[in-house]
């Protein structure tokens, strides 16, 4: 960012000088790529650096040496592993994810059905929880230090206490056994209408709306009130502004950058939430398929959902940046 | 600072953190029963003599309590040690060197950041062996990102000061820098972040345990017992909520500690008094 603005690099700094909003999102989504890139070496390189060899994990200590030798080739272990890496990528990027080991089965297949379920959870709850968490924010702020304020910290710094599965299972215990007004598990089907299919995602949207409320309000809350504390919002009230005017003129164009930020970043762990929450709900989503192959270590399932995961995260990231650009044209112009 | 000025919630938090140092301290001796030991049938209900009831084996639910605090302080505590040393020293060397040392390091934490933390633990352990030091190790190293965010941040404040650049010019070297002008100027910003990393810790390692990839039974471990219960709940048995109760308890009381800390960290840098 430091030495852009040089002399001796003349067509792009009048390309730069000409559409800055551009040139920074085209840099920040060319950084996008290349942070992916190097994410997947280290998906796949960190994975075959690491010690054990699943094709004796796969048949056992007292294996043939002809045996270990059979299977390594079948799963085409015995190509090097730059070979493997490009092949690899080169069908991740088609969305060939290759055939899981355990199974035998298409790891593409898989994700194309299990990935609409996970999208759609962390997309049904965030829609819930987005709207939620800044006006409790907003509630907060209005009522610093008093009563409504003390009362949503404290909840607030209990509930990001809590681990998701604990909240699912009391969730499940409550409305699901002792009172039976929702569904456990919550398996869904292709050909589910749209209404049960919600009735079923209940319990775990639930889940994650606690989970991730608590941790987008507190942040919101902050973001807000380092805006509210700033010199120019004491100027506003101090020419004698009424608050509202002060807020809507002064306050919210310079808190919606942050806000942005902290939406973005919670949908990120909204992403990694689903993981646990689909575990707790036996939901048929990316998160139950990664944690089963991480237990019978079937690598190319592994591999193939923690590409997607991070690549998911990456773009959230991404956009976020990108919104905050475009929301603060003092970004535009980085000394 | 007087013993009166700590707040309530403060109090709450340092005397649960307490009970939990004695739990795991003196476990062997106020357990009624063993950790593994079966007393009776399965998920029996709660009575006198079994004060939270039994488990998924017959096991006694409040002793095997008492034994997951053990494990779990104690891999938490190693993690967030070891995460901790990691990334103060690493960003410290950044911060006090610059140039490409700091440019190396930094580009490599915001790639390392750049995968969310469970994803990043669940690929490295369905490589790794199942062993407690290689748990505590993966724990540590993709916390210490976090931490070496923070302490860049915080030392890059500091790098810049007269006395920093006096010593420099007395001819110290990098190490004198980072623990004798660095260190003991960031210490208070630093150890909120050290509650705050232990009390992810706790959560990080019971998530882990509950997935299966964890501790490995029959040691009990908090975030397991939640696992091992958990088929219960169905059936409107509430054993697998005890165990996760006591995670959230004591996260609770390493995040109350925190916020008060934090809070005097912030009063003492002035401002307008929120925040």
């Amino acid at each position: 960012m430091s030495n852009t603005s040089e002399a001796g690099r003349q067509p792009g700094l009048r390309f730069r000088e000409r559409f800055p909003l551009l040139s920074l999102i085209t840099e920040r989504l060319v950084l996008s790529v290349i942070l992916l890139f190097a994410v997947s070496v280290l998906i796949f390189g960190g994975v075959e650096a690491l010690p054990g060899d699943f094709a004796t994990t796969y048949l056992g200590q007292s294996a043939t040496p002809q045996a270990v030798a059979n299977i390594r080739a079948e799963l085409g272990l015995d190509k090097p592993v730059v070979t493997r890496y490009f092949e690899w990528l080169g069908g991740a990027l088609q969305g060939d994810f290759g055939k899981s080991w355990a199974s035998r089965n298409s790891v593409s297949e898989q994700v194309g059905k299990r990935l609409g379920n996970s999208l759609f959870l962390a997309g049904f709850a965030a829609i819930i929880a987005v709207p939620l968490a800044i006006c409790l924010g907003m509630l907060s702020v209005h009522f610093r230090n008093r009563m409504p304020d003390k009362i949503i910290n404290v909840v607030s710094l209990a509930a990001i206490s809590l681990p998701e599965f604990f909240i699912g299972y009391l969730l499940i215990l409550y409305f699901a056994v002792n009172f039976g007004i929702a569904t456990f598990p919550a398996t869904v089907y292709e050909d589910m209408g749209f209404l049960e299919r919600i009735q079923t995602i209940a319990l775990p949207t639930a889940t994650l709306v606690l989970v991730v409320l608590a941790h987008m309000m507190r942040m919101t809350r902050a973001a807000i009130l380092s805006v509210m504390s700033s010199a120019y919002m004491e100027t506003a009230e101090l020419k004698g502004l009424s608050a509202g005017r002060a807020i809507i003129k002064h306050a919210a164009p310079n808190a919606l950058a942050p806000i942005i930020n902290v939406v973005a970043l919670n949908l990120a762990y909204l992403v990694v939430g689903v993981v646990v929450v689909e575990v707790v709900f036996v939901y048929p989503g990316m998160g139950q398929y990664m944690v089963d192959a991480v237990t019978v270590r079937d690598m190319p399932v592994v591999q193939a959902c923690g590409l997607i995961f991070a690549a998911v995260y990456i773009l959230l990231n991404m956009v976020a940046d990108i919104l905050a650009i475009v929301a603060n044209p003092r970004l535009r112009h980085p000394r | 600072m007087r013993l009166r000025d700590i707040p309530i919630t403060a109090w709450i938090g340092i005397f649960g953190i307490a009970l939990a140092l004695f739990c795991a301290l003196f476990a062997p001796f106020i357990a009624p029963y063993g950790e593994t030991e079966v007393v009776g049938a399965v998920w029996q209900e709660a009575d006198a003599q079994f004060f939270f009831g039994l488990d998924n084996l017959g096991r006694d639910i409040l002793s095997r309590l008492i034994y997951g605090t053990r494990t779990t302080l104690t891999v938490a505590l190693c993690a967030t040690v070891i995460s901790f040393s990691l990334g103060i020293i690493l960003s410290f060397i950044a911060a006090v060197s610059g140039g490409l040392i700091d440019a190396i390091f930094s580009r490599f934490n915001d790639l390392m950041m750049s995968i969310p933390t469970l994803i990043f633990a669940l690929v490295v352990l369905a490589v790794l062996p199942q062993h407690l030091i290689v748990l505590i190790l993966v724990m540590a190293i993709l916390d210490s990102t976090r931490v070496y965010r923070l302490g860049r941040a915080v030392a890059l404040d500091v790098a810049v000061m007269e006395f920093v650049e006096a010593a420099k010019l007395r001819g110290e070297g990098t190490a004198w820098i980072i623990f004798r002008e660095i260190l003991p100027n960031t210490l208070s910003p630093l150890l909120a972040e050290f509650g705050l990393r232990f009390a992810f810790a706790i959560l990080f390692l019971s998530t882990l345990s509950f997935l299966g990839l964890g501790i490995q039974p029959p040691a009990a471990d908090w975030g397991g017992m939640v696992k091992d219960n958990k088929d219960g709940i169905i059936f409107g048995v509430a054993a697998a909520l005890v165990p996760g109760s006591a995670i959230a308890a004591l996260a609770i009381c390493v995040n109350l500690v925190v916020d008060w800390l934090l809070k005097r960290t912030s009063s003492l840098k002035g401002g307008r008094g929120d925040a």
